[in-house]
């Protein structure tokens, strides 16, 4: 009991802090936290706002999935933003100009997307394991690099044309979209949602089911001892890295399959850093990122109501930055909290013994 | 310390390494590198490389790299890492932007510091109190900087410009040009003389147009070396990023030199932020102006191996880079690569000379590969060049990642025991 309470107790604590703060801040503001908060309840049940939220809670799923592996093993890959970035676009662009029969197509621009998330990953994962460089440092870098050659291959020169205002690439033929299950007027959701669930699934028994994922754990927890235990330190940071970057090259998919059918100038940037929060605030378990996941789709597609009533939804963006500092905060909190009465417990035990002795 | 001193005379003096002292090298690298700019501009044709244009808006773009970087400096010569500069620079930028444009560029400067510094605490109060991980809480803080930021110019800003992200124009700082000397240096450059012209070019462009921020920056450098590293407080502060527990246990005070250190980051990546917003080319707050310079100020950090000299060397290198795109184009940019084929060929020989047969034989190799690339581009795409920080530090830091050498305790969590 004690040990679901430390679990759950945290997030609960960011959460009402962080709407505390947001509320503070809108008081200054000279608006009303109250009114703010219904409108963004009863947007909810307006036009396609319920299926834009479990939409982008299938994106931000993905994000932190990839995300959490890394985590698993104290292994901070930053660079997801750029790995579902260069994924993107060279899905995009191969998907675009293959000829492939229907299933067939969407199949092959999935791996493509995959393999791509892969490679990039595979550079810092490649300098860690054989220069010792750190990794939060190069995937950084690697991140201002993958705006770099996003941007260089929709060149109109490269693999871009120019539709619009809009440069873009290809537009990827009917066969290799992933149709959506449609809602009327309610909004379509992406198709792709449920390999974001089979995904989550399948880390949830890859973590707690099979060997990989006691060494990921194990490695995580205290790499010298996972090491004495016969884990291979460099061959763990190299799997989960590419294992990351792959699922991270997914996070696009959503869009790309069900919706946009090409890589433009519109791309949706940031998922990578939510997916940082999501995980941080879900603590890597399947179920914690599900709701956190869900927490970020919400504050982002109901903040769009906030507008209505004289609130810059941009405080939204507040209250998810204070959430994540206030989670992990929080966790901390708790863990030295549950340290000390444990250390106090096991003293009392262990006097009252000496005292019987 | 003393008394450590006394003990040491049974230990035999280690052969002395370094003869030549730290100054000499680093105006020797100087040196070398204003000759190997001005043969790769003889040879290639592009008398922009050495031009006072060039080094002008090198010097304005290197300002916030530089300052981010000493930020860096600061915080992890600590023992903290600050991932957070990022947003802690935006945060500069956006306070810089709101006192600005009310109460001059004076205001700016001191509202940006004192609202990054604003970021560094609460860093600080997160890592050093809470004990929550640097780069987790990094990434919280450019999370909150970008979404305080635009809620705030939506609130503030948007009223005034009728546009949420940007704010209303910033008066600038008036600029001083040492004025018989540019025009000097002008004819000197205007002369097209090997080396001279290049050298008076360069010196023209660090004369001409100097606002005070920027000569505040450049002061704040050795000021930053001569508190780290030639007072007390600043060994104190060094000890504590190198071993917090030994630190504690001479008596300093570890919590309050990790704030002290963290919150003067915040400022200098806010002041970084000013930076950027006094730019004469820009002159207001812009959403996402920062473009990641935070981070490159970090990236210049390590590639000067956490020192101050070699922090000014990155932030120059990586501010040359941008001003010479930013002027001149991807040509001048190729003509850059030219310049590295010339200078591993240096390499190549020292390495030769020292029998690392190795490390010879990779430098030719790449030697290679970038002479090709040279010989088989009309330029370099110019989305790629804005990045060059990027490859440059990822290839510093697969060549030298052994010989870098961070604060000891540099990222470790301190709970004083």
């Amino acid at each position: 009991m004690g040990h679901l309470r430390g679990k759950l107790l945290p997030p609960a604590l960011a959460i009402v802090f962080s709407l505390l703060l947001c509320g503070v801040a809108l008081v200054i503001s000279g608006a009303n936290p109250l009114s703010a908060f219904g409108a963004m309840v009863t947007q909810v049940g307006k036009g396609t706002t319920f299926i834009d939220i479990v939409n982008s809670t299938g994106i931000y799923y993905i994000a932190a999935l990839a995300v959490a592996i890394g985590f698993q093993m104290n292994l901070f890959n930053i660079g997801v933003e750029g790995q579902y970035r260069v994924a993107a676009v060279v899905a995009a662009v191969v998907g675009g100009s293959i000829v492939l029969p229907t299933g067939i197509h969407t199949l092959v621009i999935i791996i493509v997307a995959a393999l791509a998330g892969a490679a990039w990953a595979a550079i810092p994962a490649i300098l860690k394991v054989t220069r010792g460089v750190n990794e939060v440092i190069s995937t950084i870098m690697m991140n201002g690099l993958a705006i770099g050659l996003s941007a260089y291959l929709i060149r109109r020169d490269v693999f871009g044309e120019l539709r619009g205002n809009n440069i873009r690439t290809a537009e990827i033929p009917e066969s290799g979209w992933m149709p959506g299950i449609s809602f009327g007027g309610g909004g379509t959701m992406f198709g792709f949602i449920f390999v974001a669930v089979a995904l989550g699934i399948g880390y949830w028994v890859m973590m707690n089911k099979t060997r990989f994922g006691f060494e990921l754990r194990a490695s995580g927890e205290s790499s010298t001892a996972a090491s004495a235990g016969g884990v291979n330190a460099k061959k763990m940071v190299l799997v989960s890295m590419l294992l990351s970057g792959a699922i991270a090259g997914l996070i696009s998919l959503p869009e790309l399959l069900g919706r946009d059918h090409t890589f433009s100038l519109n791309f949706t940037a940031g998922i990578g850093f939510s997916g940082i929060a999501i995980a941080l605030l879900g603590r890597n378990h399947p179920g914690g990122i599900a709701f956190g996941a869900l927490l970020w789709a919400f504050l982002d597609k109901s903040g769009l109501a906030l507008d209505n009533v004289g609130v810059p939804r941009e405080i939204v963006t507040i209250m998810q930055g204070s959430i994540v500092l206030s989670v992990v905060v929080a966790y901390e909190v708790v863990r030295r909290f549950e340290l000390a009465s444990e250390q106090r417990r096991v003293g009392r035990e262990l006097g009252t013994v000496g005292g019987a002795a | 310390m003393i008394s450590t001193m006394e003990e040491k005379p049974h230990i035999p003096a280690a052969p002395r390494k370094r003869r030549v002292p730290g100054w000499a090298v680093a105006m020797l690298g100087v040196a070398g590198a204003i000759a190997l700019l001005s043969i790769t501009s003889m040879q290639t044709g592009f008398p922009q490389l050495t031009s006072s244009g060039t080094t002008q808006t090198a010097v304005r773009l290197g300002l916030p790299i530089l300052l981010a970087g000493l930020g860096g400096l600061w915080a992890e010569r600590a023992g903290v890492v600050n991932i957070g500069l990022e947003g802690m620079m935006i945060m500069g930028t956006w306070g810089a932007a709101w006192a600005g444009y009310q109460w001059g560029p004076w205001a700016a400067v001191v509202a940006a510091v004192v609202f990054g510094s604003l970021g560094g605490l609460l860093h600080a109060i997160a890592t050093v109190t809470f004990g929550v991980n640097h780069i987790v809480s990094g990434v919280a803080i450019n999370l909150l900087g970008a979404g305080l930021t635009k809620y705030l110019s939506t609130l503030v800003f948007f009223p005034l410009s009728n546009n949420p992200r940007q704010s209303p124009p910033v008066q600038p700082f008036d600029t001083y040009s040492a004025g018989g000397l540019a025009d000097w240096l002008g004819e000197l450059e205007a002369g097209q003389r090997l080396f001279i012209s290049d050298v008076a070019g360069i010196l023209r462009g660090l004369v001409t147009g100097v606002s005070p921020l920027t000569m505040l920056a450049i002061l704040l450098l050795p000021l930053s070396y001569y508190l780290l590293w030639r007072t007390r407080f600043g060994l104190r502060l060094r000890s504590v990023g190198e071993n917090p527990h030994a630190a504690d246990s001479l008596g300093v005070k570890v919590y309050f030199h990790k704030y002290v250190a963290v919150i003067v980051s915040g400022g200098l990546a806010g002041l970084g932020g000013a930076a950027l917003v006094l730019n004469p080319g820009q002159l207001s707050y812009l959403e996402g102006q920062t473009g990641g310079r935070g981070y490159i100020g970090l990236a210049a950090m390590i590639f000067g191996n956490w020192r101050p000299g070699g922090l000014l060397g990155g932030a120059a290198l990586f501010g040359y880079a941008d001003g010479l795109q930013l002027r001149s184009g991807g040509e001048t940019v190729l003509a850059l690569v030219y310049g590295v084929v010339l200078l591993l060929g240096v390499i190549v020989v020292w390495q030769l000379i020292r029998r690392k047969w190795f490390s010879a034989a990779a430098a030719i190799f790449v030697a290679v590969l970038m002479y090709l690339l040279y010989i088989s581009l009309d330029e370099i795409p110019s989305e790629f060049v804005s990045y060059a920080p990027h490859m440059v530090t990822l290839a510093v830091l697969a060549v030298a990642s052994q010989r870098l050498r961070m604060p000891a305790a540099d990222g470790v969590v301190y709970r004083r025991g």
